[in-house]
């Protein structure tokens, strides 16, 4: 690949370019923030041109090529440590690259219409253009240093597009907590580099690859650990998911992008890359797998519960990303990068989908307020939405096929990626640690029937029925005539990832489908692209148990749509959600509040820390330290006082001394 | 070129001498700038000039007569690689300083600028000096017109703080003074036939050996002045009183330049002077550094002045730089001293910006403020910047001075734990917590108090001296070796010298009778390879490893 490596940089440069071009023009000029079609235009052509100059790489590139890498400069250096700006084409890097570039893309050219109503137009195009920026980064670094300066770039740029509208206090919270939490994760993936540095005295993957024998089994482990720590900040896992339900204050393609396509999915990009590093623990990997699924199952749960579309559908990513980790942790790291592409597919969609929904809101919204009519009411709640279909058929029918397509109903996207997953769930369960992952598979199943029943009822509460916002006030009837499809421009980006949600999958078919009627079959053409960059575990499975498992996860699929349907596709969806809060009593109460994991770090960690330093430290400062220098200055001037008297000035009191000093040698002299 | 630094360093004097027959302050105002310019361009030779490659010596190097009596204590200048980053941070920070006092400054302005530029003076003195007593009168020169600094154009408790302030540096220096003639008549004995000497090529040259317990007191009165000057925790607290009396200018040198003066001391004689005590006294100096970072944090994150938040910050992040030096590798020390460069730029930046804020609402309370970024939308850019390099975003250049001096101390076999790289970590969560939720509060929500709808973004001259600052911030984060280069080499020199004299001197040590407490404390075992050679056996050993494992997988 040496021969096109050079293309690289460009792909970085370009979107740096539209994000330094929006960025200081916005900033200096007042009449350029007006010129909308401008400043999207640049920002989505930023991010077109390096999708299409990523296209012409993968078609010269062939799974059997060579990664090459290309070096612009050094970045750090000191003694032994030397880091470069180097850049890595290679199978895995470009195949995230085309995910990034290419769903960017199409969320770009979709925000423009999304967001032409907002006087920080300028802003958040330079900002999307930056994550854009340092998301190249972080998936085409060729050392861990760089990865790292895309890690917390992407955590900036999340940062700053959740905290988008800052003038809500609880947004910029909203924000606060994302960069925070992230940072706990960075913590451990600093002390990983730390260490990795120590034994291979390098931090280019290739080295630390070329490396791996070095370690002991123990280093592996903790090393291993750490890079899982900062895995699960950034995409959202136990114990660290938290801040991605509360970072959908962000304007909706963010949620799209950031929140669900991209950035969240760079802890599963971490350890497929560092597959070969990984593989040598298989405590590990199962550490790997159990956070993986325990995340998954826990995300499920509390995703039944909500009402604000965006929490439902972020809770559903964050379970998505446990099946990914999920699928790391069994060695199926094709399985999880094909998850990757898929979910990004039909959670882009879906995320699209519901600002299409929320847009169509907010004019109802917008109108109440222009009639003075006071209705407080959430758009983003499905409890006040319903039948919209009939008023958003494109975004209906996208949303329903993005549905389709996370619930795992043959043929879309999501049923090959998620039953691939399964499958190699099981599979593991025939080797160490076996009795654990087949105990993860049946909380994949689980969560896979939950998965189903969930986005059903999303989908089913918001476009079936009758539209219940005139219901609940009734100052608001016939106010439905304001629901408006969104422009051209937006349901066109739904249709086409509704479309990559349909065909998506078939970048991966499984080979044994095929070989049942074959013999032998070679069309899994992910796992082929994918085969020299990562190591997988091997499929040890007969084709009969994989059918069994096939049918199973599709009929554990349609049995969560069929629940769905019964009991919500008669426009109630409190009735229903009362009655599974009464089969399932207490347990209801956790999810819905969310295993009240924010009220126990808040609680045990924040507040206590903060009012430590406040009445502890901050008094110990000033009374303490500060107090005891000011103790010696006192002792002094105290000394002083006294030893100001021997110095008055008086002859008489100096004559005085005299004497009671000639008496005193006298003594002396006398008794000794 | 020799004499092109000595213009450098007195033509700050000779402005401030100029400043006494000016009448109108705006025309005090313009010198000023203008003295501090020219200053500066005229540095920038000395930058350009200098040879990175040379070690164990200064460039541009005056080398005077003696001229107390029969002490041979010499005029004696010179910029290595240990000062040239500070001298040239001192010259690029002075004609911002000025900037920034323009409109805030009405009291006595000649008076004012004029201690400005004598502070200059002293402070390009202090990085440039290469004889000890020099370095100490320079010092002192320091002291004396940030006394008045803070004392008459600071703030409320401006007497307080600035008597606070004054006396307790002057205690920890006196002591030194005193441990300095020490030196001074020992290094004559040993190495200038019985004639007191402060000459720095002479005091750090490999004949002259103090003795294990005649180090262990000498670095410790030493250690003790830095210590305060730094600020080290625990001797810390007339630094946030200072930070929050003084006016803008003071911070800001405070921050940028004086307290440099402190760690800079340390890597130019407190390490090569006692180097057997400066090596077993590393894990202690260390630890007060670990505390530092993690102390300064947490009390930063509770205060309610954002002044007073900077300077608690300012404690956090010269931990890092103490701990780094303290590593004894060359990755940690030239991770601290980029450090030092970072340090100055993002918290003088931050204290410049509060500073606009503080004109503009003669307010520094957190709560007082609020929705700030929707009036001020270029100061928002600008204070984002300066708070993401403060909290060592990567591609800033905190980040950079943070990750060598943590990978450095992790790796370090003088500290011989990574635990104090892992606990200072610590600090890089807690950074992002105080500076994002002061920021957020500041800047962010909705405008609460009827007086900030009113305020104005700032003007023409003051995005000028904000920009170069922000330039700085993201080159050094970019690409630091065109920083780093120039102290690599000398950096790189003066550990593995000190590492021999120690070695040396404990060789000799070893034969003598030494008091139990001193047995205990150094480590006479001969090391037979430096550091560096075990570093570079190690990563050999790596290599052989690496090749032996792509053998076996073909």
């Amino acid at each position: 690949m040496d021969a096109y490596v050079h293309l690289v940089p460009w792909i970085l440069l370009i979107p740096l370019a539209g994000f330094l071009f929006n960025g200081l023009l916005g900033l200096s000029s007042e009449s350029f923030r007006a010129m909308k079609p401008l400043i999207g235009g640049v920002a989505t052509l930023a991010v077109f041109i390096p999708f299409l100059i990523a296209m012409w790489l993968f078609f010269v590139m062939t799974g059997e090529s060579e990664a090459a890498t290309v070096s612009l400069f050094t970045w750090i250096e000191a003694g032994d440590f030397s880091t470069d700006i180097g850049y890595r084409l290679d199978q895995l890097s470009l195949l995230m690259t085309l995910v990034v570039t290419g769903v960017g893309a199409l969320i770009h050219f979709y925000a423009i219409g999304y967001m032409t109503g907002d006087e920080g137009f300028w802003k958040f195009f330079s900002f999307m253009n930056l994550f854009i920026f340092a998301m190249l980064n972080l998936v085409l670094a060729d050392n861990m240093l760089l990865l790292f300066l895309g890690w917390e770039g992407v955590g900036l740029c999340s940062y700053l597009l959740i905290g988008f509208w800052y003038a809500d206090m609880s947004k910029s919270d909203a924000a606060k907590k994302a960069f925070l939490y992230n940072r706990v994760g960075d913590f451990a993936f600093l002390i990983a580099m730390f260490m990795i540095f120590q034994i291979v005295g390098s931090l280019r993957f290739e080295d630390i690859l070329a490396g791996t024998a070095l370690f002991s089994t123990d280093q592996v482990f903790l090393i291993g650990l750490l890079i899982l720590i900062g895995a699960t900040g950034k995409s959202a896992q136990i114990p660290l998911f938290v801040w991605l339900p509360d970072a959908m204050a962000g304007p909706t393609p963010v949620s799209a992008l950031i929140h669900a396509a991209t950035m969240v999915t760079s802890g599963v990009y971490v350890i497929s890359r560092l597959s070969p590093f990984f593989m040598q623990s298989p405590e590990l990997m199962l550490f790997v797998a159990v956070i993986g699924g325990f995340t998954a199952i826990i995300a499920a749960t509390i995703a039944l519960t909500k009402y604000d579309i965006k929490a439902v559908l972020a809770y559903s990513t964050v379970s998505q990303l446990g099946f990914m980790f999920l699928a790391l942790g069994t060695g199926a790291y094709v399985a999880a990068m094909f998850h990757v592409v898929t979910h990004a597919f039909f959670k882009a969609c879906l995320f699209l989908g519901s600002g299409s929904v929320i847009h169509a809101m907010h004019n109802v919204e917008h109108k109440l307020h222009e009639d003075r009519k006071h209705v407080h009411f959430d758009p983003q709640d499905m409890r006040f939405m319903g039948g919209l279909r009939r008023y958003l058929p494109s975004t209906y029918k996208t949303f329903l096929i993005a549905t389709i397509a996370i619930a795992g109903i043959p043929p879309l996207a999501g049923f090959f990626s998620k039953d691939e997953i399964l499958v190699m769930t099981f599979n593991a369960g025939m080797g160490a640690y076996g009795a654990v992952y087949i105990g993860l598979w049946a909380l994949a199943l689980i969560t896979a029937f939950m998965t189903a029943f969930y986005m059903f009822r999303l989908t089913l509460g918001i476009f079936h029925g009758d539209f219940r916002l005139p219901k609940k006030f009734s100052k608001t009837q016939g106010y439905e005539q304001h629901l408006h499809e969104s422009p051209f421009t937006m349901t066109s980006v739904l249709w086409v990832l509704a479309g990559l949600s349909i065909i998506g999958g078939f970048i991966g078919i499984p080979n044994f489908v095929v070989a049942t009627f074959t013999g032998t079959a070679d069309v899994n053409l992910l796992s082929n692209w994918l085969d020299k960059v990562t190591l997988d575990t091997d499929l040890i499975l007969s084709k009969q148990v994989e059918w069994m498992l096939l049918f199973g996860s599709v009929l554990v699929a349609i049995a969560g749509v069929f629940v769905a349907f019964h009991l919500y596709d008669n426009n109630e969806l409190e009735a229903p959600d009362a009655r599974i809060a009464e089969r399932f009593g207490a347990l209801y109460q956790v999810w819905s509040d969310k295993y009240k994991v924010d009220e126990i770090y808040e609680g045990l960690i924040v507040r206590p820390t903060v009012r430590f330093s406040d009445r502890v430290l901050a008094a110990f400062d000033m009374k303490g330290i500060d107090g005891f220098v000011n103790v010696i200055a006192s002792t002094v001037r105290f000394a002083g006082s006294v030893v100001r008297y021997f110095q008055t000035g008086l002859v008489q009191t100096y004559a005085f001394g005299i004497v009671l000093g000639v008496i005193l040698v006298l003594f002396m002299l006398l008794f000794r | 070129m020799e004499l092109l630094l000595n213009i450098v360093i007195y033509l700050p004097l000779f402005g401030a001498l100029l400043l006494l027959f000016i009448r109108r302050d705006e025309w005090v105002r313009w010198t000023s700038l203008l003295v501090t310019t020219a200053t500066f361009l005229l540095s920038l030779p000395l930058l350009f000039q200098f040879d990175i490659s040379i070690t164990g010596t200064a460039q541009y190097m005056t080398v005077g007569e003696p001229f107390l009596g029969d002490w041979d204590v010499k005029y004696m200048m010179g910029l290595d690689g240990l000062s040239m980053l500070l001298f040239m941070l001192t010259t690029f920070m002075a004609p911002i300083v000025v900037l920034s006092s323009w409109s805030s400054v009405t009291k006595h302005v000649a008076g004012f600028f004029s201690m400005l530029l004598i502070l200059q003076t002293g402070s390009l003195g202090v990085f440039a000096a290469l004889d000890l007593l020099m370095f100490y009168v320079f010092f002192e020169l320091t002291q004396i017109p940030m006394f008045f600094l803070i004392g008459i154009w600071g703030g409320e408790d401006r007497i307080y703080a600035t008597v606070k302030f004054f006396i307790y540096t002057l205690v920890g220096w006196l002591l030194m003074l005193v441990a300095l003639i020490y030196v001074g008549y020992a290094a004559g004995n040993m190495v200038n036939e019985g004639v007191f000497t402060t000459d720095w090529r002479l005091i750090t040259s490999p004949e002259f050996q103090l003795g294990l317990v005649e180090q262990t007191w000498l670095f410790l009165a030493f250690g003790f002045a830095f210590c305060i000057k730094i600020p080290i925790f625990p001797f810390h607290s007339w630094l946030p009183l200072a930070h929050t009396e003084a006016p803008t200018a003071g911070s800001v040198v405070l921050a940028a330049i004086a307290l440099k003066m402190g760690t800079y001391a340390v890597l130019r004689y407190l390490i090569p002077l006692f180097p057997n005590a400066a090596i077993a006294f590393a894990p202690m100096f260390a630890v007060l550094g670990v505390i530092g970072i993690i102390y300064g944090a947490l009390v930063a994150m509770v205060q309610k002045d954002v002044k007073k938040l900077v300077a608690y910050s300012s404690i956090s992040h010269l931990g890092f730089v103490v701990l780094g030096m303290f590593a004894f590798n060359t990755i940690a020390a030239q991770g601290a001293i980029i450090q030092m460069v970072n340090h100055g730029l993002s918290t003088g930046a931050l204290f410049i910006i509060v500073g606009m804020l503080y004109e503009r609402r003669h307010s520094r309370l957190i709560s007082d403020f609020g929705g700030v970024a929707k009036m001020m939308p270029v100061l928002t850019v600008m204070f984002m910047i300066a708070t993401l390099a403060s909290i060592g975003l990567p591609g800033l250049n905190g980040f950079v001075g943070e990750f060598l001096i943590l990978v450095g101390s992790f790796n370090s076999s003088v500290l011989g734990s990574y635990w104090y790289a892992v606990l200072a970590a610590v600090g890089v969560i807690l950074a992002a917590g105080y500076m994002l939720w002061m920021f957020q509060r500041v800047m962010f929500g909705s405008v609460t108090h009827e007086e900030n709808k009113k305020l104005t973004d700032i003007n023409a001259r003051e995005i000028a001296l904000l920009v170069p600052i922000m330039i700085l911030i993201v080159w050094i984060g970019i690409r630091p070796t065109d920083f780093t280069r120039f102290s690599e080499a000398q950096v790189t020199w003066m550990l593995e010298d000190t590492q021999n004299r120690a070695d040396a001197i404990a060789q000799q040590a070893a034969s003598d009778k030494l008091p139990s407490w001193a047995e205990k404390l150094y480590d006479l075992t001969p090391h037979l390879a430096s550091e560096s050679d075990k570093l570079a056996a190690g990563s050999d050993k790596n290599q052989e490893a690496i090749n032996q494992t792509i053998k076996t997988e073909h």
